[in-house]
């Protein structure tokens, strides 16, 4: 279905379609020397020595990130990197996002990926590698330009130096192009970095603060018309039929078109294509979830949790241990639905030709969003060319298996014929599903003579992240979303207790759910801190002591809970009216314990200070991991404070920032971060900051008012 | 309409209910400005006019006629603002997108009030989100801008 109100513009792009390709000019060599060539050939002059750089005889360095950037500082850590064995000029260094291709999959996905936490693990070796070939290689070069043994050279700050004969990377770049790469290279013993560990600023500051830097939503070209979306009210919901007639009215608008995911208004820029969305009139047939009601599902979830569900894990005799046990707490919880809601709404721009497709978006899931719109235009993955932006946050909200804004807009360009950059306007963002699934947790904890755990009866509900995507193979024996339960099944309070039964129900209520910053960590933590909290108080130990107890074998937490104390100064008076509270959590691959300082002014919770304590192994830019473990609790405080996604009749009640709060500049605490030295293989850390900072907060709110909070946003009791 | 923008005259040919976001953006090619809520709720479409902080997602562009309209990209030519200089000291940005309008919300208080208070930075801040979560630098940095001289 297609109405048009003004001529279709594809001879005009065409003509356009070869500017575009103007910009992106790759050809390398993968590691080992196998020449592969993408979307074009390398400048002249250029020595490409693999898919992750580029030395130019300007003696500028171009590093290409295999993972995109969306505010968590790979922008400067990978290029750290490579020039940690390089030995280049840190200022000669430029950053570009690489393009969709299998030489970047991930190295541990094999996807090109961005996600995780795994960026900094995952090329950790990698990335070193590429820089130190290239060094061999420049190195080479200028033995054979001097007349001397490789071993005699040194590459330094960018030049390469044989007693009084010099030359720069640039100088020696041609000659280098000419050699065979060399298949590894030793890399540098850790005592001898100079640029891994140490704080470096942001490369991508410059652009950032004039507005320069493009995001998706950035992309112009002529030609380019711009679309909004009508999604159905309900998820999963269809397009009975539509009226555009007034739509069709409103200056500006092109052309409104029907697509899977609804009915699109493809206008000349985004205030035409938005009011005349609002000027359609579509009737809607209901999607399978069009009868969701939250507040009936939490209903239904938390009867679930008096059921055993599918075992995830289980040892010993929980039922006996709960009979014999001195003392038992029962806790049940809940956590709504989230969105991530970046600050850039979803977006992406896409360009058909006649022997391809481009497209600009900012994503953190590339080659799965090419092979996406390759499958919808019936072409081979490597005829669409896609540019990565900078992303306005992710938070694993661009990383979505059904690929569903860069899928949208190939079907929206395609139907209008023209090239088109699709935006979602904030309530079609807040609206659009794919939230942090709402969960229910109920904990029975046994508790020993001496106030140990010795048994933990667990049970939790909630969706499955990766059912129906292709992750659906991460699911495990008795169906178990791994998803669901991580944080929890691996925790070392519970692996500790010798009787225990973790329960998981997977209820499929139809509300589409993905991936958010700390993922199933955001409720594990929050419910697992929260018990071992109410467990330390029925013991009648402190907090950090009783922790320090068990996780006694645990050194790394128990690193991280020392540090975070000491700093806090735990046990220390605090200003009348604030308590602390504490959590550790142990996700992607690093550890966090996070000191709260709260108050509570009528039924506001207030946060003070965060002192965080982390062990992500090798630090490789202290300044980053500050600043991550900042936006982490910020991240986190925002679920733990205000946000909450609810459905009436399948219908999401929020819309936009008014009634999907997140957290502002006036509720910011303080957050100290301290890095536990550490030469371990590097961890994540743009996620393991948020998992401690909601129960941190509940804990110190039940210190200070003897309200024990279980369910997020935290919402307090009036007393009085 | 004709509007004055970083101190150039530009005709444009739009309704006079647009919002000057998109007359910014989308007539003008000036993208430095960004989209974030269209509600006046997160403060990433801040600009200046006349001097004041305003959102421009919800002003007319038609109210801003005969008036000084300033962007992020008229802020200064080589991002040498007091401003600009704080936020590059203290490496505020992350992903950086509502960091256009932070910055003129910023250089709009620092212009108004040479020595910001905590309580003056809520006052003037509170109305622009940031999911990265740099408040803190913010907070630090308008200090600092403040320092540097203001505008």
């Amino acid at each position: 279905m297609r109405h048009s109100s003004a001529g279709p513009t594809r001879r005009e792009f065409l003509k356009t379609s070869a500017v575009a390709t103007g910009g992106l000019v790759i050809a390398f060599h993968v590691p080992g020397a196998k020449r592969l060539a993408i979307a074009g050939m390398a400048p002249a002059d250029t020595f490409a020595p693999n898919a992750f750089l580029r030395i130019g005889t300007d003696d500028t360095i171009t590093v290409l990130l295999a993972h995109s950037e969306m505010g968590q500082g790979i922008w400067t850590s990978l290029p750290m990197l490579i020039a940690e064995e390089l030995e280049c000029d840190w200022g000669q260094i430029r950053v570009e996002h690489a393009p969709a291709a299998p030489a970047y999959a991930h190295t541990a996905f094999g996807i090109q990926a961005t996600g995780g936490s795994t960026t900094t693990w995952s090329e950790f070796d990698r990335y070193r590698q590429a820089g130190a070939l290239a060094r061999a290689m420049l190195v080479a070069a200028a033995a054979e330009k001097f007349g001397v043994s490789p071993s005699e050279c040194r590459a330094l700050n960018g030049v390469v130096v044989a007693g009084d004969k010099r030359a720069t990377f640039g100088e020696l770049a041609k000659a280098a192009a000419a050699l065979e790469a060399p298949g590894s290279v030793p890399l540098k013993d850790p005592e001898d970095w100079t640029v891994i560990g140490t704080p470096r600023k942001r490369l991508d500051t410059p652009e950032k603060i004039t507005g320069q830097a493009q995001f998706g939503i950035d992309v112009q070209f002529d030609g380019l018309l711009t679309a909004v979306v009508a999604h159905a009210p309900t998820f999963g919901g269809t397009v009975r039929s539509f009226d555009a007639t007034e739509a069709l009215a409103v200056p500006g608008v092109r052309q409104v078109v029907q697509v899977p995911s609804g009915v699109a208004v493809v206008a000349d820029h985004f205030w035409a294509a938005t009011t005349g969305r609002n000027a359609l009139k579509v009737e809607w047939a209901p999607g399978p979830a069009a009868g969701v009601d939250t507040d009936a599902l939490r209903a239904e979830y938390l009867e679930l949790a008096g059921t055993p569900g599918a075992t995830a894990d289980e040892t010993g005799n929980v039922a006996e241990a709960l009979a014999t046990a001195s003392k038992t707490i029962e806790g049940q919880f809940s956590v709504p639905y989230l969105a991530h809601a970046p600050m850039e709404p979803l977006n992406c721009t896409v360009r058909i030709g006649p022997d391809g497709c481009e497209i600009w978006t900012g994503t953190q899931f590339q080659t799965v969003d090419q092979g996406a719109a390759a499958a919808i235009l019936g072409l081979a993955p490597e005829q669409v060319t896609l540019h990565t932006t900078f992303l306005g946050g992710g938070f694993g909200r661009r990383a979505n298996p059904a690929n569903d804004f860069v899928a949208e807009a190939v079907h929206v360009a395609k139907a209008a014929g023209a090239p088109v950059k699709t935006v979602w306007t904030r309530e079609n963002d807040t609206r659009g599903g794919y939230y942090r699934p709402a969960f229910v947790h109920r904990a029975r904890l046994g508790l020993g003579a001496d106030g140990g755990i010795i048994a933990w009866d667990h049970v939790a509900v909630g969706q499955s992240i990766v059912t129906g995507t292709l992750f659906e193979g991460m699911i495990g024996e008795n169906g178990i979303d791994p998803n669901s339960v991580e944080g929890l099944i691996d925790s070392p309070y519970l692996t500790g207790v010798p009787n225990r039964r973790i329960g998981l129900h997977t209820p499929a209520p139809g509300v589409p759910v993905l991936w958010w910053r700390s993922v199933g960590h955001t409720h594990t933590a929050f419910v697992v801190e929260s018990m071992v909290d109410e467990a330390a108080h029925a013991a009648g130990r402190d907090p950090v002591d009783y922790r320090r107890t068990l996780l006694a074998d645990h050194p790394r937490q128990l690193g991280v809970l020392e540090l975070a104390a000491e700093k806090a100064k735990w046990g220390s008076p605090l200003p009348a009216g604030q308590a602390r509270g504490v959590a550790i959590h142990e996700s992607f691959g690093s550890f966090v314990a996070e000191v709260a300082e709260v108050s509570v002014e009528d039924d506001r919770i207030r946060v003070h200070r965060v002192v965080c304590a982390v062990d992500c192994g090798v630090a490789v830019n202290p300044a980053t991991i500050a600043v991550q473990l900042q936006g982490a609790v910020a991240f986190g405080l925002s679920a733990a404070l205000h946000s909450s996604i609810s459905l009436k009749e399948g219908r999401v009640q929020e819309s936009n920032f008014h009634d999907y709060q997140v957290l502002r500049l006036s509720e910011m605490p303080a957050v100290e971060t301290y890095i536990v030295p550490s030469k371990a293989p590097p961890g994540g850390i743009g996620e393991p900051g948020t998992p401690p900072i909601a129960p941190a907060v509940a804990n110190a709110v039940f210190a200070l008012t003897g309200q024990r909070l279980r369910d997020l946003p935290l919402k307090l009791t009036l007393q009085g | 309409m004709r509007l004055t923008i970083n101190g150039t005259a530009h005709d444009v040919d739009a309704a006079p209910d647009m919002p000057l976001l998109w007359v910014l953006r989308d007539l003008l090619g000036m993208t430095g400005t960004k989209y974030g809520c269209g509600m006046a709720l997160c403060g990433a479409c801040t600009v200046h006019i006349d001097g004041e902080a305003k959102r421009s997602c919800t002003t007319k562009a038609s109210s801003a006629e005969g008036k000084q309209i300033t962007t992020i990209e008229g802020l200064s030519d080589d991002g040498s603002h007091p401003v600009q200089q704080a936020w590059a000291e203290l490496d505020v940005v992350q992903c950086g997108y509502c960091q256009s309008g932070q910055i003129m919300a910023a250089a709009a208080l620092v212009a108004s009030d040479p020595t910001p208070d905590d309580a003056a930075i809520d006052q003037a801040m509170n109305g622009l989100i940031c999911r990265c979560g740099t408040y803190e630098r913010i907070r630090a940095a308008v200090k600092r801008a403040a320092e540097l001289g203001g505008r």
